[in-house]
This record gives C-alpha cells, structure tokens and sequence, in this order.
C-alpha cells in the first residue's frame, strides 16, 4: 500500500514536471534554429542544376553587349566559371555589394553578367559611371520579365553558372566579404578544378 | 430593437461575404470574368515570394503584380491552371505554392497532423488499460488478479457454481 502511495507521489511530480520538460524543448529547437539554423525566408532557387533560362537581354550601353543562353557553356567559347549578378540603380544593397563584385572580377579573372533590372536606363547608367563598371557584359531588363525567368524575387541576386552553362548556386542579397569567402570563392575553385 | 439587430447582422454578414481585391489594380482585372475569376483563384494560391506569408493575391509587393500579370497572360495564352502553376513552380521551386504538393520533402508537414492523432489515440489507449481492471495497477488495488494459479482457477469455479444462478432481488433489499 505504501509503495501504491509513493508510485502515484511520483507520477505526480513527474507531470508537474511535464510543462518544464515541454518548455526546455521548445528554447532547445528555437536556439539551436536561431544559433545554427538556416533563414526560412531565403528560398533555395529552382534553377539549380538546371541550364541557364532561355531569355535574350538587350544590351544596357550601346557599348557592350547584353547576354542570352547562347553566351554561356561551351558553345560560347568559354571554358570558365560565370557570376550573373542581379542589380538596379535604385538598390541600396547593390551599391554595397558594388565594391566586392568589382574586387572578384578584377582578381579572381572571372566574368561577372550583370542583370539590370526594373530599372531606368539613365540612372543605370549613372550609376554604372559613378561606381565603376566591373561587368563583361550587361543584359536590360526594364520590365523584370527576365528577372522572373531567373527566379528573382530579391536585389541583389547573384547566380553562379559552372562552365557548361548550368545554374551552380544562387545568393539572396548583398555579398559580404565573409559570403565571397564561405560561399563564392570554394565554389569557383571547384569549378576550375574539373 | 429587433430591427437594429437584424440590421447589424445583415450588415456583418455583408462584411464577411464581399473580400474587395485590394490588391488587384483595375487595369490588372481581364475582361473575361470567366478567366479573372479563374486568375483570381489560381493567385490565391501562389506565394508572393518578397512577403512570403501572402499569397499575390493579397500583396501589394511589385513582385506580386508582375506575377499576377504573368498568371493572367497565360490563361489568356490557353494555359490550363495547372500549367499556369507549373510555369511559376518551374521558376521559384514548389515554394511559391501556398498549398505545397505531397512528395518525400513535404510527407511530415502532411503526415504530421495524422501522426499526432495516432499517437494522441495511443497515449488514451494506455491510459485507460492501465486503469482497466487485470492490470497492474488495478490488481494492486486488490481486485481481480489474472495470474490464478490452476488450483485457485479450480476453486473458484467451484465457488461460482455454487451461487445462485440469479439474485433479482438482492440489489432493492437494504
């Protein structure tokens, strides 16, 4: 009979202790989501693994020209890694990201395609002569039809495209100097390694 | 008084059948409310992918319009709903889907709920055969222990036979 009492004494505190228990789980799976977690608001393109989609550019300045499918992969006679980099004049983190992708084109020899999208093509241009213009080639897309086609939906984007002309990875937003290191520059070398 | 709140009910109901498209602008809208009502419906389903917890039915991100234009020129192209669907998935991933399809990656935020219900069950299963006369806790109590050895099992078949086979009475008596 005593053990009956001490039996139900534990089963007592043992659900007193339930909401304890429930609590601690639930700031365990929130910290470590915090912590360690991915942001649930950046959605993982579609595009990867896919070829480049199939949307012709106009080209920004009279002076270089813009892009399609046809100027990536083999066929355009190009052995390298592509950056394609989403921006627009009116883009406050473009501006930031500015110096970076003019930093990777220039030192890591790689051409960077810029999108120009939903934008003005004076103000893009103004832009492109007060920053400098790091790009190979620019594609203008005023209406950002050629942005949906590339699954944008933040700026700015930057895609980067393996040597055969498939979509290799896609970052949302600015590219910091810790991205380029941890995301971009690994990327690109094992591209080069193949 | 009767008057004033029939009349508010109406007016709540009212408020509660008609949801105006803010969102959609009117130069948006097509002219066949055949197609519109069926862009209306295919909208409200897809993930306005700046706001993330709307669908472009409801946003008024920049995004959100140019998408609702791209669903209302593929159903004026003859798209049916669901190629209009698979042309928006083909671009931004099953994630612009406010109703994600059922596959591997998906299979425990549909299999979720069901798994909770099972388990829920199982746990009032348990529950009530622990307190269920036979088992452990009950025999404690000192009623009906199921592990009679044969001589007892015996005994109290004889005890059973012995009593009377019907008592109507007893219960009443006092």
């Amino acid at each position: 009979m005593s053990q009956d009492v001490s039996r139900a004494k534990r089963n007592r505190i043992l659900l007193g202790l339930l909401p304890l228990l429930i609590f601690s789980a639930l700031v365990g799976a929130m910290g470590y989501q915090l912590l360690f977690g991915k942001d649930p608001s950046l959605i993982p393109s579609a595009l990867i693994g896919e070829p480049v989609p199939k949307v012709e550019l106009e080209a920004l300045k009279q002076d270089k020209p813009g892009f399609g499918p046809a100027d990536f992969g083999p066929n355009a006679g190009n052995d390298q890694p592509i950056l394609v980099n989403v921006f627009a004049s009116w883009c406050v983190p473009c501006r930031a990201e500015h110096p970076i992708i003019s930093a990777l084109a220039r030192e890591e020899n790689i051409p960077v395609y810029g999108l120009n999208s939903k934008d003005k093509r004076e103000a893009a241009l103004e832009w492109l002569n007060e920053l400098g213009d790091p790009y190979t080639r620019i594609g203008y897309d005023p209406t950002g039809r050629a942005g949906i086609e590339w699954g944008v939906y933040g700026y700015p984007e930057t895609f980067l495209i393996s040597p055969k002309g498939e979509v290799v990875y896609k970052y949302v937003g600015p590219i910091s100097p810790r991205v380029l290191k941890e995301e971009f520059l690994p990327r690109i070398e094992a591209l080069r390694a193949k | 008084m009767k008057k004033l709140c029939l009349s508010i009910l109406l007016f709540s109901a009212f408020l509660m059948t008609t949801t105006p498209g803010f969102a959609v602008l009117p130069d948006e809208v097509l002219s066949d409310p055949k197609l519109e009502t069926r862009a209306r419906e295919i909208s409200k389903d897809i993930r306005c992918l700046v706001c993330q917890n709307q669908s472009i039915d409801d946003s008024n991100a920049d995004l959100a319009r140019d998408l609702r234009i791209i669903v209302r020129e593929r159903l004026t192209a003859g798209d049916s709903n669901q190629e209009v669907k698979d042309y928006l998935v083909a671009r931004y991933g099953d994630y612009v889907l406010l109703t994600p399809p059922l596959n591997l990656e998906t299979i425990f935020l549909w299999g979720g709920p069901f798994l909770l219900v099972v388990f829920g069950m199982g746990v009032i299963v348990l529950w009530y055969r622990s307190r269920a006369p036979g088992s452990a806790a009950a025999t404690q109590e000192g009623s009906l222990s199921p592990d009679l050895s044969a001589s007892e099992r015996q005994r109290l078949a004889e005890l059973m036979a012995e009593a009377p086979q019907s008592e109507p009475n007893k219960g009443g008596d006092k």
